[in-house]
């Protein structure tokens, strides 16, 4: 065997502690979900919340919208800043907004992740290998850039672990990169080798480096808004979440501290989107003699930011809720993978270097 | 009778400031944004004129009745159409229109002061207090070092005289992060810097293309080039007139025949200096005369000589023979109308670099000119040259002229390899491949508005990163006597989500704590430990 076939075989291993990882985070959020029922039926069911909040002294409908806690009158800071209110101001309130919950971490959740942190390990190894094998940097083609994207995705959130709990984002965080690397695996697949001229360039490490981890951090962020979109739903008793077996979401962070922790981690990937077009524009100056030239990697990649820029947009604009606010985020994301698969392999462009040919 | 309901007249200045502040609302703002997204679509779904002129005409051709359609409304020139144009104008002038009053709003906050301690600090979700016997003076120093010093703070110091309901009190209000506007407005104003940059640079560029033989050179004109396009504020005789020869190219390819390096080595000469030695790579464009010179391809152009029946050299020369695939099977035409007697000659075929003949066909089995070979079919008759309509010199019109055969009526085809000389069919004379130089394509761009739009996209990166991560936040402190102790509270509010923003309460008490013995304190202005649900209520509660 040789060093790429190592690389390949390592790889492997890691989508397999992935996916072993992926099953132990199932258990424990099935786990929170008993917790969840059983405390449903102790207490009041979670659903009647927002009703104890308004009890409160807070109208039923700004519990849930970002911007409607500023509206208080101490109210000093500019008129367009919307959130003086913070849930994130003590990092240890991101559990929940219900009394303290029954439910401990247990096994399954260390399992999970001690099994994650191997699949990095190996996957870290893999990616080692494969640069080793090819000489280069190794996220040139699209195997290679699906490898390095999960695993960034991966580390950010096991990063993230260490500031905070949110392990409940371990299922969603984990099944997105197992799917991928399945795919990766199977589909995009390319030998290690060398690159043409084009590619050769210290371009290649920035532009792409930062795309890897932009998109990682996308990914990690519309995992966020998926749970807050399908918390908020729980709560107003969608029919479709009715199963006891999603009560777990009852164990989340509120919807807000959902939504905050989607923007947070947005608002980095933007930037570091911003950076790869940017720098693709400079290398494609080098390489393509224009820094622009409309080519269908390039108009995907403004559509992706424009849409990113549009979601930063209608969070600070008032009268947005925070489930639209969510769906800009899903529709950035969608897109951002649009433009990684159908671009790179339907369509004709400059930028068709996913070392597959599909009739180009 | 039914009176018909009386809109209120806005006259003309009305009306015109009712779409103003339609334009500059924040909603239409994101509106514009979405549909800029949605018109960019079709132009990386239908080929496209400036980038690839002739899929266009094969698309029109295919789908002549919707095509026309389509090539009415702009759609094969999407990001040049009206209506592309419309969006992003529109949406520039909705920008213009939301940052200028932020721009004067906050030139004027840039020197304000914070603002003055609240009455009540209990309804903000983050504060806190103690009870310490040091020095209220000593309690104040502190906050304010902390505050401005590490945290990077305005602060101020004041006093709360002494009222019927409140005894006297000292107060710091302090305020940070006004870089956080400033990235905002910076972004946006550099993102109008970025547009008008790109702009200009289309009024005042040129960009040419030049096939350049191994020997040969040419000079910056326009006619040197064989295409040629600048913007409208260019004037094509202002061209800095540098020369560039092509001396050697360098070509490298891995064992499967991938490009592994290419490299022309050139000499140019700038007006009024020595000529010079230099490289050109692909990513590594050349600096000539204030332009970039890239390397945008290459090929092989075979040196060959013709003479005619007469034993008269008719055509010497090297001509481009254009690659067609990756192992460089490349076609070309050679045309010969100089002939002393006879027909005028035009040959059409290709060049295999390393050919590998087996029985009927030939292929090439690797780019470099490993066994290098002419495969070319045989014209004669008129070339059509003189017919004032300029044609492509990798085409021949072959509609006048007739084609060499075999006795059995098959095309003839002469086949010679590097060195050879080979008599041309039915008499015209022979044909010698002499030698195998290669050629260059070039391309060469001039945008003085380069630097400019670096400039602009950088400052926009910077801008934005400042008005996203850098925290805005206010910190107030109120010490009031207490059983002659000092009674210490401070508050903290954030402009958006700050996880950070308890630590700078943290760090202001932790300063106080140093001073002197001390102790939590009691009483009203005590803060409960602080829940989420109770921070709503405490600052939605309007109470
Ligand atoms: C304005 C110009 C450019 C833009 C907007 C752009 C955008 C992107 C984006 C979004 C990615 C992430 C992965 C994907 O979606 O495929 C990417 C990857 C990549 N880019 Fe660019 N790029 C530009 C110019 C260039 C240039 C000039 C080169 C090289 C000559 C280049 C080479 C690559 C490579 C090799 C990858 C990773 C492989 C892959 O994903 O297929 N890019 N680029």
């Amino acid at each position: 065997m040789n060093v790429a076939e190592l690389s390949t075989v390592v790889v492997w291993g890691a989508t397999t502690a992935y996916a072993l990882a992926f099953g132990a985070f199932a258990v424990d959020l099935a786990r929170r979900a008993e917790v969840s029922t059983a405390r449903r039926t102790d207490h009041e069911t979670p659903r009647a919340e927002p009703a104890r909040r308004a009890l409160a002294g807070v109208p039923a409908g700004s519990v849930a919208d970002p911007s409607g806690g500023a509206s208080s009158t101490t109210r000093p800071v500019d008129d367009d800043g919307p959130r003086a209110v913070d849930d994130e101001a003590q990092p240890e309130a991101l559990g929940t907004d219900e009394p303290a919950p029954e439910y401990r971490p247990g096994r399954a959740l260390g399992i999970a992740m001690s099994v994650m942190t191997l699949g990095l390990l190996l996957e870290a190894v893999g990616i080692v290998l494969r640069g080793v094998a090819a000489h280069r940097v190794p996220w040139a083609n699209m195997y290679e850039f699906t490898v390095v994207g999960t695993f960034v995705a991966v580390l950010t959130f096991r990063l993230l672990t260490l500031r905070r709990d949110v392990r409940f984002l371990g299922t969603l965080v984990l099944g997105l990169s197992v799917v991928a690397l399945g795919l990766g695996l199977t589909a995009f697949y390319t030998p290690a080798g060398g690159v043409e001229p084009a590619l050769q360039s210290y371009w290649l490490v920035i532009h792409v480096t930062i795309a890897v981890i932009a998109s990682g951090m996308f990914t990690v962020g519309v995992s966020a808004s998926a749970l807050q979109l399908a918390k908020a739903a729980w709560e107003n008793g969608s029919p479709l979440l009715a199963h006891r077996r999603f009560n777990v979401l009852g164990q989340l962070p509120s919807v807000r501290a959902l939504e905050g922790l989607a923007f947070r981690i947005n608002a980095v990937g933007f930037v570091l989107w911003t950076f790869t077009v940017m720098a693709g524009a400079v290398w494609a100056e080098h390489a393509w003699s224009r820094f622009w030239g409309w080519d269908p990697k390039e108009v995907w990649s403004f559509i992706v930011w424009v849409v990113y820029a549009a979601y930063l947009h209608a969070r600070t604009t008032r009268g947005w809720s925070p489930k639209a606010i969510a769906w800009f985020s899903i529709a950035g994301f969608a897109v951002l993978i649009f433009n990684f698969t159908a671009v790179n392999l339907l369509m004709h462009g400059k930028h068709s270097y996913s070392g597959l040919d599909l009739g180009k | 009778m039914a009176t018909t309901p009386v809109l209120p007249r806005l006259g003309v200045r009305g009306a015109a400031r009712w779409v103003w502040r339609q334009l500059t609302s924040m909603r239409v703002a994101l509106m514009l944004l979405m549909l800029l997204a949605v018109v960019a679509v079709p132009g990386s779904m239908l080929p496209q004129r400036p980038q690839n002129p002739a899929a266009v005409a094969r698309y029109l051709n295919d789908n002549p009745g919707l095509g026309q359609w389509l090539d009415r409304f702009g759609f094969f020139d999407v990001y040049s159409s009206v209506w592309f144009s419309a969006v992003y104008l529109l949406l520039f002038t909705s920008l213009v229109g939301c940052i200028l009053p932020r721009l004067l709003a906050h030139a004027r906050a840039w020197r304000a002061r914070p603002p003055r301690a609240p009455r009540r600090f209990d309804r903000f979700e983050v504060h806190d207090g103690l009870l310490t016997d040091a020095e209220p003076e000593a309690v104040l120093a502190a906050a304010r070092d902390t505050l401005a010093a590490h945290h990077r703070f305005r602060v101020d110091v004041g006093d709360e005289p002494a009222t019927a309901r409140s005894p006297g009190a000292r107060t710091v209000a302090a305020e940070r992060g006004y870089l956080r506007e400033t990235g905002n407005i910076l972004f946006h104003l550099a993102l109008l810097g970025l547009l008008i940059a790109v702009a200009t640079g289309q009024l005042l560029h040129y960009r040419g293309q030049a096939l350049v033989i191994q020997g040969h050179g040419f000079a910056n004109t326009p006619a040197a080039y064989d295409t040629f396009e600048a913007g409208s504020a260019v004037d094509p005789t202002s061209l800095v007139p540098f020369t560039l020869r092509l001396d050697r190219f360098t070509a490298r390819f891995d064992r499967s025949g991938q490009p592994r390096f290419f490299e022309a080595g050139v000499t140019l000469t700038e007006p009024g200096g020595a000529p010079q030695a230099r490289t050109i790579r692909v990513n590594r464009p050349l600096d000539a005369g204030g332009a970039h010179v890239y390397l945008a391809g290459n090929g092989y152009a075979p040196q060959l000589t013709v003479r005619d029946a007469s034993g008269t050299v008719a055509f010497s020369g090297a001509v481009p023979f254009l690659p067609q695939d990756s192992s460089y099977r490349s076609r070309g035409v050679v045309k010969v109308p100089d002939v002393s007697t006879g027909d005028q000659i035009g040959l059409v075929g290709y060049l295999l670099p390393t050919a590998v003949i087996q029985g009927d066909s030939a292929y090439s089995a690797f780019p470099q000119p490993g066994n290098p070979m002419l495969v070319l079919q045989v014209w004669h008759g008129e070339l059509g040259l003189d017919s004032g309509i300029p044609q492509n010199v990798y085409q021949l019109d072959t509609a006048r002229m007739t084609q060499a055969t075999e006795s059995d009526g098959s095309p003839a085809t002469v086949v010679l390899a590097l060195g050879d000389t080979v008599e041309l069919p039915d008499g015209l004379g022979t044909l010698s491949f002499d030698a195998l130089p290669r050629y260059v394509a070039l391309d060469l761009r001039y945008d003085p508005a380069l630097a400019w739009i670096l400039g602009f996209a950088v400052t926009a990166l910077v801008g934005l990163a400042l008005s996203l991560f850098v925290p805005r936040r206010r910190v107030w402190l109120r010490v009031t006597s207490q059983d002659g102790r000092a009674a210490v509270t401070v508050a903290a509010l954030a402009r958006s989500e700050d996880v950070g923003l308890a630590g700078e309460v943290e760090a202001v008490l932790d300063a106080v704590k140093e001073l002197g013995p001390w102790q939590v304190l009691d009483g009203p202005d005590r803060p409960a430990s602080v829940r989420l649900s109770d921070a709503a209520d405490a600052t939605g509660g309007h109470a």
